[in-house]
């Protein structure tokens, strides 16, 4: 298999899923890494449409049972989204759709709790063009501003149903404000611990009071029921809310949002959320965020890197496209001491593996399960802060299952592993290096190759028939892509 | 949460994985670290336990006037006696295996504890109670640090955390520690079976026994390999475990069956760690109703520690056992509009086990507005004793280690004497 350039391997671990052999064939020659760049960046957010291929030949499979309801079934919505990963023409699209899922992360479960199974699939996940009341799920959401203006995002999140349900939104109300949402939005969505007060806390509760949903149920039958944002004039408070940073900079009370009269109490909302927004802490945290997402985990965010890209997210009035073409294209992304700095997620590794081993026969229902064990649950996340990055997932038992997955995979990818071995199989050297080219494995340090060699080699001569390679190649790939080395981006 | 991967690359991953030793040489490794056969067991009770429901203040009526439908009516709690000044505390009616503990005299109640400026984030919370540091919470975890002091190499399955994710708490720079949530899960799969099989092992310890040291952060995962690898066989031991009562079959439950056949088994594990989830309860907290939300958290935590205390006591081990609960903040004082209550400030742990000194440690907050026990405006409980007093107790007199040090500071506070 031949190599890609190392940076277009690098930014397609990073923006992508991983290398599919599609992108390959498309990519292998005539393009510049810019023209590359440009084709992650540039989507039409509405019309890219992967879904149309699922259950078609030539894709990995999904495990469909009697019927395929990805808008109501949570476990089909998750074989729908990772369908999309490993094969949406826009794969920058998904990430940052992953991306912001984590960032104002939301779990099915309590939305479960409050409105069932099937209506919090709905929330999360319906796809408007399938659903009976053409609700957009969360998710949705997400794919469609995944590289838009931030601060339209974050309005966007806050009247989301899904939203409104998970931080208790929905609760908040006069006389009585709920903290949760107005906390989470300052501590988690924008400025971060240190640029604000707990009195911030509580004058952001008092502004989103009223901010609610209106849920119609139109029928008896289940999955009919609108739920729509819905402003409640009479539950907001309308007196004035202090602040310990500017609202309004220009104002002559520029830390002061104004006694405003029920009817247009929705504006103190759109007034905090635009200052933080636009925020200069909140610009650098996007950017130490974008550091550790897109450039490295295992170096600090880079001054120069952190400094430039704030300058881009605030002098492009938080429109995230202009952001992720400086990340993109910066030195530092660039730079090759950069590469593989990035522990992966269960579910970037899984999807990863997928691309780059194979994944015709198997199906995305099988990896539910060892993304539990690893750790993952696409549409459930730990907590209002997201997943952790960093070394947290690399737990005995979290290693074990990607390991494990590794086996699983390459056991049903077997036959196919042996077919494509065959124009290597001459010598062990040939396997190992036909393995790790698969792969994009950076070059091995010699102890390395030489357990690689020596796996080929074991018990006996090497012949390179196919019993051997039946039997090694899946040994192979199931070794390399449980490795260290394979865990990171 | 940022999970101190800046502190971990600084303070050295490549020490880290100096202490590691061969798989052969471990079981050895884990007898001769086993002279003392005393195990702690942390409980944490995520998302911010509400105290005041827990431990309740029934004859304070501002209790009630605050809380005028998630307190816990006088009539229905149990009457444990009162604290020090005489105030009289009740559980919640749930809890009814702890009150028989707590009757025999083997389960303390510490209130009020917490630290000055209370954050009420989680997770700055949480990782100020991991760390035992509010001015770095970035840091090495307190347990963490206990285990760095034991003699290296530290056998890998001298720490089990029963959750997926390693908590800060148990985090170190030195010693890794294995998270096994599942011990019937915790086996290894190779595409070929027989011989080939063991080819693929053998293989996988060769990759995982490479440790650049230019490569700190692919050495700390090659090092979780081998972990997984050197305990595969010991762990398996803990699943043929029978235990002599019936746990429940709860997440936590089930994590305390996997601790006590850990235990039984003397697999050598001196710290473990379980937790479960749903305290943040900001809405329809259902303290009272028969399946309220609140209520079932305090019969999953009644019914999951009360069995394994009962193993333990039936295998005769409660005497080398203790548990020690903590949360990351109590709950706001009023209840809000949504029948639920907001983050707050001061906790409530709990001791328990076959030597502990049971009894009401610290008192009980007054609950009317302007009482110099409250803060943030009187919303909030203020914390009495410090988090790391109740610590360092456990540090120095179960643990046999010095407590100062593993702090960085003197907590003591000798009338704590639960254990």
């Amino acid at each position: 298999m031949a190599r890609m350039a190392p940076f277009v391997e690098h930014l397609f671990r990073r923006a992508a899923f991983g290398l599919s052999p599609v992108e390959r064939d498309r990519f292998a020659r005539g393009y510049s890494d810019r023209q590359i760049i440009d084709s992650l960046l540039v989507f039409d957010a509405g019309a890219t449409d992967v879904d149309g291929a699922i259950g078609t030949p030539g894709h990995v499979g999904v495990t469909i049972g009697a019927r395929f309801t990805p808008n109501t079934n949570i476990n089909q919505a998750r074989q729908r989204w990772l369908f999309r990963m490993v094969h949406s023409p826009a794969p920058l699209q998904e990430r940052m759709a992953l991306i912001w899922h984590h960032h104002f992360a939301t779990a099915q479960s309590k939305i479960a709790g409050v409105y069932g199974g099937a209506d919090s699939t709905r929330l999360l996940a319906a796809k408007p063009s399938e659903d009976p009341t053409g609700h957009r799920g969360q998710i949705e959401l997400f794919r469609q501003y995944a590289l838009g203006r931030f601060e339209d995002l974050l309005v966007e999140v806050a009247k989301d149903p899904a939203m409104l349900v998970w931080l208790d939104g929905r609760l908040n109300v006069k006389g009585t404000p709920q903290e949760n949402f107005g906390r989470e939005l300052m501590e988690l969505f924008t400025v971060g611990v240190g640029f604000h007060t707990e009195e911030d806390v509580y004058a952001a509760a008092r502004v989103f009071t009223g901010w609610n949903l209106r849920r119609t149920n139109r029928g008896d039958e289940a999955g009919t029921a609108s739920y729509e944002f819905n402003y409640r004039a009479a539950q907001h408070e309308t007196g004035p809310k202090e602040f310990s940073f500017a609202i309004y900079p220009s104002g002559p009370t520029p830390n002061r949002i104004p006694a405003r009269s029920a009817a247009d109490g929705l504006q103190d909302g759109l007034d905090l959320i635009h200052a933080l927004a636009v925020h200069p802490e909140t610009a650098r945290r996007m950017a130490r965020r974008l550091w550790t997402w897109f450039v490295s985990e295992t170096a600090p965010p880079d001054e120069a890197f952190v400094a430039s890209i704030a300058r881009v997210y605030l002098d492009g009035g938080t429109q995230m496209r202009p952001v992720l073409r400086a990340v993109l294209t910066s030195p530092q992304f660039g730079d090759e001491r950069n590469f593989h700095q990035r522990y992966s997620w269960p579910v970037e590794y899984a999807v990863r593996t997928l691309k780059e081993v194979g994944y015709l026969g198997f199906s995305v229902g099988d990896l539910l399960t060892p993304l539990l064990n690893m750790g993952q649950q696409l549409f459930e996340p730990p907590d209002v802060n997201g997943w952790a990055l960093g070394p947290g997932w690399f737990s005995t038992s979290a290693m074990l299952s990607r390991m494990n997955f590794a086996s699983q995979l390459a056991t049903n990818q077997r036959v196919a592993l042996r077919d494509a071995a065959r124009a290597h199989a001459a010598t062990p050297e040939a396997l190992v290096d036909f393995v790790h080219d698969t792969l994009t494995l950076p070059d091995p340090p010699p102890p390395h190759y030489q357990a690689a060699l020596d796996y080929v080699r074991a018990g006996g001569a090497w012949t390179g028939s196919d019993a051997q390679l039946l039997a090694r190649s899946a040994g192979l790939f199931h070794l390399l892509a449980g490795s260290a080395e394979y865990q990171f981006l | 949460m940022t999970f101190t991967r800046r502190e971990f690359i600084k303070g050295g991953v490549s020490a880290f994985t100096i202490g590691f030793a061969a798989p052969a040489f471990l079981s050895d490794l884990a007898v001769a670290q086993g002279s003392s056969r005393r195990s702690l067991v942390v409980l944490y009770l995520s998302g911010g336990n509400d105290a005041l429901s827990m431990l309740v203040p029934y004859t304070d009526s501002f209790y009630y006037s605050r809380r005028p439908t998630l307190a816990v009516p006088a009539g229905s709690v149990l009457q444990i006696g009162g604290d020090s000044t005489g105030k009289p505390l009740g559980l919640h009616p749930r809890l009814t295996t702890l009150r028989q503990i707590y009757d025999q005299g083997r389960l303390a109640f510490v209130q009020r504890t917490g630290y000055a400026n209370s954050s009420r984030s989680h997770f700055l919370g949480t990782d100020i109670w991991s760390t035992a540091n509010p001015g770095n919470t970035t840091g090495d975890g307190w347990l963490g640090r206990y285990l760095e002091t034991l003699p290296s190499p530290v056998d890998p399955l001298t720490g089990w955390s029963t959750v997926r994710e390693l908590p800060h708490t148990l985090k170190a720079d030195r010693v890794s520690v294995p998270s096994i949530p599942s011990v019937a899960g915790y086996a290894l799969q190779s595409p070929n079976t027989g011989i080939e099989g063991t080819y693929s092992r053998a293989g996988l310890e060769a990759f995982a026994s490479h440790l650049p040291p230019e490569r700190p952060h692919l050495s700390f995962v090659n090092t979780s390999i081998q972990a997984a690898l050197a305990t595969l066989d010991r762990v398996g031991t803990v699943a043929t475990y029978v235990p002599t009562v019936a746990y429940p079959t709860s997440g936590l439950g089930q994590a305390f069956r996997a601790v006590a056949g850990a235990i039984v088994r003397g697999i050598g594990t001196k710290v473990f760690w379980v937790q479960t989830g749903g305290f943040d309860t900001h809405a329809s907290q259902g303290v009272n109703q028969a399946n309220g939300a609140y209520a079932n958290l305090m019969g999953t935590v009644n019914a999951a520690v009360g069995a394994f205390y009962a193993d333990m006591l039936n295998q005769g081990l409660i005497d080398d056992t203790l548990i020690l609960q903590f949360s990351e903040f109590g709950r706001r004082i009023n209840e809000n509009a949504s029948s639920g209550t907001d983050h707050g400030a001061a906790a409530v742990m709990m001791a328990l086990g076959g030597t502990v000194q049971g009894g009401l440690f610290g008192t009980a907050p007054s609950l009317n507005p302007g009482s110099d026990t409250l803060e943030n405006n009187s919303n909030d409980v203020r914390f009495e004793t410090d988090f790391r007093s109740v610590y360092a107790q456990v540090i120095d007199n179960w643990l046999g280690a010095n407590s100062v040090d593993i702090l960085g500071g003197d907590f003591r506070k000798p009338s704590l004497s639960f254990i």
